[in-house]
């Protein structure tokens, strides 16, 4: 095993005698490279302005109807240097990949090459308007037709929807096409079954499409119970989703059946794809049965999370739903150029359930995502997929011996390893390895999802890290999780070293502060 | 198992399916990838810990009858990154920027000037690398520009509480009318005929699935827009009224005796607003009763990329509204030892918690572009953004007094911000667009592209001006406008 940190470090060198080191206090808060910041609100003034724009007379003719606002808005305003330090400070608060090993499970932190970010800056994308003479965009049309063959080929699947604005959307998409094409035949169905280790954004979709949801049990080794899901099958079935490769890190090795069997009752299956990155290049859900399926192009093809988004969610279609695709879809016209299927296309747009955003899809996350797959290539996808898969294998195997892992024997794990607080002690609990894994210097795994499994850690390492990264993870886990099963009341108050110790969410809920006041 | 050239497709598909183009991605079978750091004695040695004898049997679960025996054959083998920057480089240069000719797009995307340092600030890798702050005491960063970013947008839009973003505008607008209808327990929106079609396309779709009931009209052509025929439209069932503001003609008008006309009825109003920098100069929507506000918030920060992504503003006025909010809120709270920090809140309302119960199935934001959203108004402040609402409009009545001079052109508004609708003579406007961009001037959006083949709309050109927009730009398109539309 490497050395836990090979900077020349060594805990001896912890001088202070609670080993917290946490020295004397200072005066302003801060401590040396983290710095405290106020709230914008705080430091700025209603006067103050960082931009150079002309002198206008506000007073002078307007044609505003008379509705001008004269009253102060309650906004605030920082000069360039100041606004450029309130962010980095910020900044200096926050976890992100580029910093360190981030092994959300389910969330695919991969690293995100700078070239996409350059390509996605080029003014022929970044500064071009959506609704602009298509004469004059087609370029940007031929990024959308490319990306979209790309998926279509990676996936095996005939059709791709690109409008989608992030997985959930991508869902909704799905779902709304399946709901189209059975009221296409007259066949009113009103149950998505879910299973139970879904993530929640599928059955808050499917009932957003005014589904009934029901469950579907998992069985102990963390599939789907084909059983239970065959003996639920019936005329009033309109769908299936499973998310494949699942959330507990498993293979549904019965999905082919599964699909088949929905197909034979009349039904359909999504597939939720936010765990794509496991197969890519390597498996295509087309040859499992699957219906719909959108692919998070800021998980597996490494458009950056942002904090939170963008994301971009494309759907691939089979040829039964492709029909029912929301507009605009982009075509290729027989001399080479390309043009956008909108609403006014009465025949080309054919029976699809209608618009489900302003404008064309995720533009600047299409131009990254391109990149990345003509950076990789068919062979650099799939050693993707199997890196990723390795990664998270040896990660299981490397802490079974002291970790709950409650599937390490339903066969090798793929994209990523879940475990479970079954012999922590002392009232210990996931939240706690968590919070102790900050103060060693790691992002947190995914806690407490899937629900299937008591207090569960979703490790995601994906394919981005290196050997020693990841032993070097391994070790500090091992640390944190012993800590855990020896019942370490230390550890219920970590994290001690991060720009905050545990936030009162309850307080945060109770009694809701959600803007600044004053 | 190989892969046919063109899975399944069919006649209409084929429609879809078009060829990957020629790409010079390198072919030789040694794969040494510049974005995975495992090397073979790596891949080997960890098999080994692992206890299989090749990855494959990692893929041990995967059917036979799915599994590849190499890479796909139709896509191209990974490529240098001066080759891929060579291909895309190719693709851009074969689109007309924006910032290179004279440009009057809006309709819902508007071109602004950026400055350097949010474009700086949003490619830091804390920002940037992060993910949705779930562990709030390493995300500070974002949660405390989130908690700033809130209050900025619920002060714009004159309300008290804003999330923490929504997918774009148009995503936010159907938000708005689910949110209603959960709020009265009616199920019918009465939309504007003045709402940006894609808004209200938007809605259509989404009432189809729910089984609400959309009232839905064309815009009128006429100088201001009708709001006592929308006013006669709001009954008894109806969950909520949407106008947008500034509408789609660019129309401005006191929005007080609809929300009046709304609350009498028992429905709320809700405001949708496609450009935030004329709130810098007009009545924000909260001033004028609106009870939910939205709108899409690409104008400050974010740039015009082809329409996304995008920025969806969400707000409410009323606080006992809040726990009807789709979407993420970030709140205020303490750490262990009383320092103020920030979490995320109210998430019983949300996916992850409810299910199938949740207010909205969202689960990503656009957390980054509300970072250059807050950043480009922490730039502007207050006294900023008045000036650059001033400036918009003050370029926009020049145009449109500019452009009223060209033979054959009208400009129907009585009011506007930084942008208005143009009555052209003669040919249809979409035509006029397509001769002015061969002229190479991007000048208006044609009512002829947002509402396609209905005649009573295709001689209306919307023509929108920014603080981009130049004197010289502004004569420019009166000129080939004179000549195009000859």
């Amino acid at each position: 095993m490497n050395a836990p940190n090979q900077s020349g470090w060594k805990p001896a060198m912890i001088a202070s005698k609670d080993g917290m080191h946490n020295g004397p206090a200072t005066t302003t808060g801060n401590r040396a490279l983290m710095l405290e910041e106020p709230l914008l609100f705080e430091i700025g003034r209603a006067d103050v302005t960082g931009v150079d724009l002309p002198a206008v007379d506000a007073a002078g003719p307007t044609r505003l109807a008379g509705l001008t606002r004269p009253e102060p808005i309650g906004l605030v305003g920082l000069t360039e240097p100041e606004t450029v330090r309130h962010y980095t400070r910020l900044s200096r608060q926050n976890y992100g990949i580029d910093l360190g090993f981030f092994p959300l499970g389910s969330c695919t932190m991969k690293h995100n090459p700078r070239l996409n970010e350059k390509v996605a800056r080029l003014p022929g994308f970044a500064d071009v308007h959506p609704l602009a003479p298509q004469s004059t965009v087609q370029g940007a049309l031929e990024v959308i037709s490319q990306l979209g063959e790309w998926l279509c080929r990676l996936t095996g699947m005939p059709a791709v929807a690109m409008s989608p604005k992030a997985g959930a959307h991508g869902e909704l998409c799905g779902i709304l096409a399946i709901r189209a094409a059975h009221e296409a035949r007259g066949d009113a169905r009103e149950v998505v079954l879910v299973p139970e280790s879904a993530h929640g954004t599928n059955p808050a979709t499917a009932a957003f499409a005014n589904y009934r949801v029901e469950d579907i049990p998992a069985t102990p080794e963390g599939r789907v119970d084909v059983a239970a899901l065959k003996a639920r099958l019936g005329p009033d079935v309109a769908a299936v989703m499973i998310t494949n490769p699942n959330t507990c890190g498993l293979f549904e090795k019965d999905f082919r059946e599964i699909a088949d069997a929905v197909h034979a009752a009349g039904g359909y299956v999504y597939c939720d794809g936010a765990n794509f990155n496991a197969i890519v290049g390597k498996v295509r859900p087309g040859d499992l049965g699957v219906d719909a399926m959108h692919i998070n192009l800021h998980k597996t093809f490494s458009t950056p999370h942002g904090g939170g988004g963008p994301g971009s969610g494309p759907v691939v279609l089979s040829e039964a739903l492709a029909p029912f695709a929301p507009l605009p879809f982009v075509r290729k016209q027989a001399d080479g150029t390309f043009y956008l299927v909108e609403e006014e296309h009465r025949e080309e747009r054919g029976p699809s359930f209608g618009r489900m955003t302003a404008f064309h899809g995720q533009m600047g996350m299409f131009t990254r995502a391109l990149t990345y797959m003509l950076s990789h290539g068919a062979d650099g996808l799939k050693q993707v997929a199997e890196d990723a898969v390795l990664n998270a294998n040896y990660i299981l195997r490397s802490m079974e011996d002291i970790l709950h892992a409650p599937f390490a024997a339903s066969g090798p794990c793929m994209h990523e390893a879940l475990f479970g607080d079954k012999d922590f002690t002392g009232g210990l609990s996931t939240l706690d390895v968590a919070k102790g894994l900050i103060d060693e210097g790691y992002h947190p795994m995914t806690v407490y999802f899937p629900l299937v499994v008591h207090g569960a850690m979703l490790v995601e390492p994906t394919e981005t890290e290196s050997k020693a990264a990841i032993d070097q993870f391994i070790t500090a886990f091992r640390a944190v999780v012993e800590r855990a099963l020896a019942g370490d009341e230390a550890l219920k108050q970590a994290p001690y070293y991060a720009p905050r110790r545990r936030l009162d969410e309850t307080a945060a809920a109770r009694k809701p502060r959600l803007a600044f006041e004053g | 198992m190989r892969i046919p050239a063109k899975a399944g497709a069919s006649g209409w598909l084929a429609l879809y399916l078009n060829e990957v183009p020629a790409f010079a991605g390198t072919r030789n079978g040694n794969l040494k990838m510049r974005y995975l750091p495992l090397t073979d004695t790596d891949r080997t040695a960890m098999l080994a810990k692992i206890g299989a004898a090749s990855v494959d049997d990692l893929f041990v679960d995967v059917p036979a009858v799915a599994r590849l025996d190499g890479p796909i054959s139709d896509l191209p083998m990974h490529a240098s990154e001066m080759a891929v920057e060579r291909h895309m480089q190719k693709l851009a240069a074969k689109n007309m920027v924006a910032g290179e000719v004279p440009f009057f797009l809006g309709a819902g995307a508007y071109r602004h000037h950026v400055p350097a340092s949010v474009d700086a600030i949003i490619q830091r890798g804390e920002f940037l690398t992060a993910y949705t702050p779930y562990q709030p005491e390493i995300a500070q960063g974002t949660l405390q520009m989130l908690f700033e970013f809130q209050t900025q947008v619920a002060r714009l839009y004159g309300c008290v509480v804003a999330n923490a973003s929504m997918y774009d505008g148009s995503t936010a607008c159907w938000e708005a009318v689910a949110m209603a209808t959960r709020v009265t327990r009616r199920s019918r929106a009465v939309l504007s005929g003045a709402l940006h079609p894609h808004y209200a396309g938007v809605v259509r779709t989404m009432a189809k699935f729910t089984g609400d009931t959309i009232a839905d009209a064309l815009p009128a052509i006429q100088p201001e827009p009708d709001l006592e025929g929308l006013i006669a439209r709001i009954d008894d069932d109806t969950a909520c009224v949407v106008v947008q503001y500034p509408d789609i003609l660019g129309r401005i008008s006191d929005l007080a005796p609809v929300a009046e006309a709304a609350h009498a009825r028992g429905a709320l109003l809700v405001v949708v607003n496609t450009e935030p920098v004329a709130l810098g100069a007009c009545k924000s929507p909260g001033e004028m009763g609106a009870d939910i506000v939205v709108g899409e918030g690409q104008s400050l920060g974010v740039g015009l990329q082809f329409g996304g992504p995008y920025l969806g503003l969400f707000a409410v006025r009323d606080p006992k509204h809040v726990r009807q909010m789709p979407g993420r809120l970030c709140g205020e709270t303490q750490d262990a030892e009383g320092k103020r920090g920030f979490v995320l809140t109210l998430s019983t309302r949300e996916q992850h918690i409810r299910r199938e119960k949740a207010t909205s199935n969202i689960c990503t934001n656009s957390g980054l572009c509300a970072l250059a959203f807050s950043v480009h108004m922490t730039l502007l402040g207050e006294a900023g953004l008045r000036q650059l609402a001033a400036e918009n409009h003050r370029l926009a009545c020049l145009a449109a007094d500019r452009l009223a001079r060209v033979p054959g052109v009208r400009v129907l508004n009585s009011a506007f911000f930084n942008e208005f609708t143009l009555i052209l003579e003669g040919k249809p406007a979409r035509e006029i667009v397509r001769d002015l961009a061969d002229r190479s001037v991007l000048g208006g959006v044609s009512l002829g592209r947002l509402y396609g083949g209905i005649a009573a709309l295709e001689h209306a050109l919307l023509v929108a001006v920014t603080e981009t927009t130049t004197e010289e730009d502004i004569e420019r398109l009166a000129c080939e406008l004179e000549e195009a539309i000859k």
